[in-house]
């Protein structure tokens, strides 16, 4: 009881994100950091395909397009640039948005093999929210060039998700993404990702909000996830849920919440 | 119904989120997000191998931003490249003053042959040819030497890394790190560094750093400082430590100039623009080779042939207008002289003088323009000098009553006041709120006021003078 999910299928969320699907298509959403080569996979597997518009009810820009791999159509939904998905910018709040509440078929993520590091933050963040991710480490050829090597099949390993080298500017490692892309959408792989684990304090908090947000069922949303969000202080994850579940929180509740958090954040 | 149940069930939830996770210790999300880094550092190092040769970059960059090492190379190469315009600047400074002013004297030859009207003649040479002579022989020298240096540290890619260094200092005041980039900016042109501010996605920190960003001295401003610090802080010292001298009042200037800019920011913050900091990730670029030759042409022609043609294109009719208004007489007195006397209560205040004043007034469409105000200014008024080189500049102020403290004061109040009309309009665009243009205006006035008032009456207080 309590929600009325019934109405609100992925379709309809689709709209809400402005994306135009026809049926039997595939939602494929890009995302990394600025930098690292997105538009460049972007535009490879699309090619002509593709038209731009803003997000909606934002002025951030919104890239799609779609292509053909064997029998399947795909529709890609460029993201905007982000370094992570803590909703800290505009830029983030779309990303994440989109990744969590218009339940793409597969996330796929760009980073650039010459500096990983940082790069991971994204992923770490993305495949915590969703478990159908594809991480592409790109630049392979920079990275050769400055003699950094990464061992693809271990990153695959710990992380639980399909990973794939590439260089888009030359189209190498392209045909296996597509592949992959294929496969993960089709349902013929399951990755389960690594989550990470949180010092005892944080899991200690998750332990106790997570239960009871189960309880809501908030459909495919990932509770431990949106625990974490919760715990963090996120006022926005509220704004999306209301505006994508269609769940309305009363505007007395929601003032008292954001005004306890802004107490809490000042101290 | 279904709606109050999830509303009640959220209540409870938040509630409980309240209770689990805020008990005064280190903030819960700092904690998630340092477990993220610390997992994406675990996954790094498993499967990335790097060779050691590529980690110059890294290693300069522990220096150049290192808790301890980090500020005081900032200010060592900032005092470096005043030094070197300061002391670079005087000899082919006075080398233009004397070929130019050579040239007036063969032009007044040549007035004199053809008969020229006298008044003809002073429009044209004292009024003019002057003050295009003098911003060309002040203003060239430490701009052809100063652009060059600061582009070859923008090129190689050092100012990111003072953007780093500085960023814990802008979030401490309520502001978004990246206002140390656009503030970065501003030390070129304060208009661009307006611009730059888009970079900023919240609108209240974004406002913070568009009002505050004038506080840093923009191309127009730093050859006034510096002419200003060489010839008369410099002045008070011997003079084999006279470069030094200027150098470190220059230097002075732009870190109270930083102070201000955050002292501003913080009381923005927690008055009209009250909110939380959002954090950023600031990517620093690789240091590249810069190409020297490029740097050359590029800060010759963009920097100083733009900033001396704006310096001159506005001087010029203002030299005109200047000689003009002090030549033109109400009674016994020049215009000039009757607006600047009313001016001159208000400016002894602040330890100005009414002409200071008025030529800061009519330097509000370019801040370039103010000091050849003044000269013409000063000059008109019969103290006619022989002008062939930077010391009698000093003489010349000097004969019109200026100390020390009268310099610091310019330099204080050039560095705080308002944006010129570039700026301010940039501002308006920006903003799109007669609001904050008019905050942005009143805000740097009031404070340019303060301070000099203080300073003025603090010195006199004290008796230092």
């Amino acid at each position: 009881m309590g929600l009325t999910r019934q109405s609100f299928g992925a379709a309809s969320l689709r709209e809400k994100f402005a994306i135009s699907t026809k049926s039997g298509q595939k939602i494929i959403a890009l995302a990394g950091n600025p930098n690292t080569g997105k538009s460049t996979v972007f535009n490879a597997l699309t090619g002509l395909n593709q038209h731009t518009g803003n997000w909606p009810g934002k002025t951030v820009l919104q890239a799609q397009g779609s292509f053909y791999y064997l029998d399947q159509e795909f529709v890609l939904v460029d993201l905007p640039g982000t370094y992570s998905l803590l909703a800290n910018s505009i830029e983030e709040q779309v990303a994440r948005d989109f990744i969590c509440f218009a339940d793409p078929d597969a996330t796929v993520v760009i980073t650039d093999a010459t500096c990983l590091e940082r790069n991971l933050n994204l992923v770490l963040q993305v495949t915590e929210i969703t478990e159908r991710v594809i991480v592409v480490v790109n630049l392979l050829d920079e990275a050769r060039r400055k003699k950094i090597q990464v061992d693809l099949g271990k990153l695959e390993q710990e992380l639980g998700v399909p990973v794939v080298g590439t260089v888009a500017r030359s189209g190498e490692g392209l045909d296996d993404l597509k592949q992959k892309i294929y496969d993960l959408a089709k349902g013929r792989i399951n990755p389960k990702p690594t989550m990470i684990k949180y010092d005892i304090r944080v899991e200690e908090c998750i332990n106790t909000i997570e239960p009871l947000i189960s309880e809501l069922h908030l459909g495919r949303l990932n509770t431990r996830w949106l625990a974490l969000r919760l715990i963090d202080g996120d006022m926005t994850i509220i704004e999306g849920i209301e505006q994508y579940l269609g769940v309305n929180l009363s505007d007395s509740f929601k003032s008292e919440v954001s005004l306890e958090w802004a107490k809490v954040q000042v101290n | 119904m279904g709606q109050s149940a999830s509303e009640l069930d959220f209540g409870n939830i938040m509630q409980i989120v309240r209770n689990t996770s805020h008990d005064g210790e280190e903030k819960i999300r700092d904690r998630i997000v340092s477990n993220i880094y610390a997992r994406a550092e675990e996954l790094a190092e498993r499967v990335v191998t790097k060779s050691q040769t590529r980690n110059l970059d890294r290693t300069i960059d522990n220096i150049l931003t290192s808790p301890i090492l980090g500020f005081p190379i900032m200010l060592l190469l900032l005092g470096v490249v005043f030094w070197l315009t300061i002391q670079g600047a005087n000899v082919p400074s006075s080398m233009l003053a004397e070929g130019l002013f050579w040239v007036e004297d063969r032009l007044t030859d040549l007035f004199m042959y053809l008969h020229v009207p006298t008044w003809l003649d002073g429009v044209l040479i004292h009024g003019m040819y002057r003050t295009f002579a003098w911003v060309v022989s002040v203003m060239l020298p430490p701009m052809a030497i100063f652009f060059p240096i600061f582009t070859l540290l923008e090129d190689l890619g050092y100012l990111p890394r003072v953007a780093f260094n500085l960023d814990k200092l802008f979030k401490k005041s309520g502001a978004h790190g990246k206002q140390s980039l656009t503030m970065s900016m501003g030390f070129g042109c304060n208009a661009a560094g307006v611009i730059a501010c888009r970079i900023i996605d919240s609108p209240r920190e974004r406002l913070i750093a568009v009002i505050t960003n004038n506080f840093v001295p923009c191309n127009g401003r730093f050859p006034t400082l510096i002419l200003i610090a060489s010839i008369f802080m410099g002045g008070l010292a011997a003079s084999t430590y006279s470069s030094a001298v200027a150098t470190s009042v220059v230097v002075g200037l732009v870190l109270t100039g930083i102070a201000v800019t955050l002292l501003v920011s913080w009381t923005l913050s927690k008055t009209l623009l009250r909110g939380i900091p959002s954090s950023f990730t600031l990517e620093l670029p690789p240091y590249r080779k810069p190409q020297i030759g490029q740097v050359l042409v590029r800060s010759l022609l963009d920097r100083t042939i733009y900033v001396l043609g704006r310096a001159i294109v506005v001087a010029i009719p203002a030299g005109i207008i200047t000689w003009i208004l002090a030549n033109i007489h109400i009674g016994d007195m020049s215009v000039i002289a009757y607006v600047a006397n009313s001016l001159d209560p208000f400016a002894s205040l602040l330890g100005l003088d009414g002409i200071i004043l008025l030529a800061f007034i009519l330097g509000l469409p370019a801040n370039e323009i103010v000091l050849p105000i003044m000269f013409m200014a000063y000059l008109s008024e019969g103290a006619m000098l022989e002008l062939e080189s930077l010391s009698v500049i000093r003489d010349l102020f000097v004969s019109n009553g200026w100390t020390w403290l009268t310099a610091l004061n310019v330099m204080l109040f050039s560095l705080l006041h308002w944006p010129c009309g570039t700026t301010l309009w940039t501002i308006h665009q920006e903003t799109k709120s007669s609001r904050w243009t008019i905050l942005s205006f009143l805000i740097p006035t009031v404070i340019a006021v303060g301070v000099c008032f203080l300073t003025t009456q603090l010195v006199n207080l004290l008796g230092i003078l």
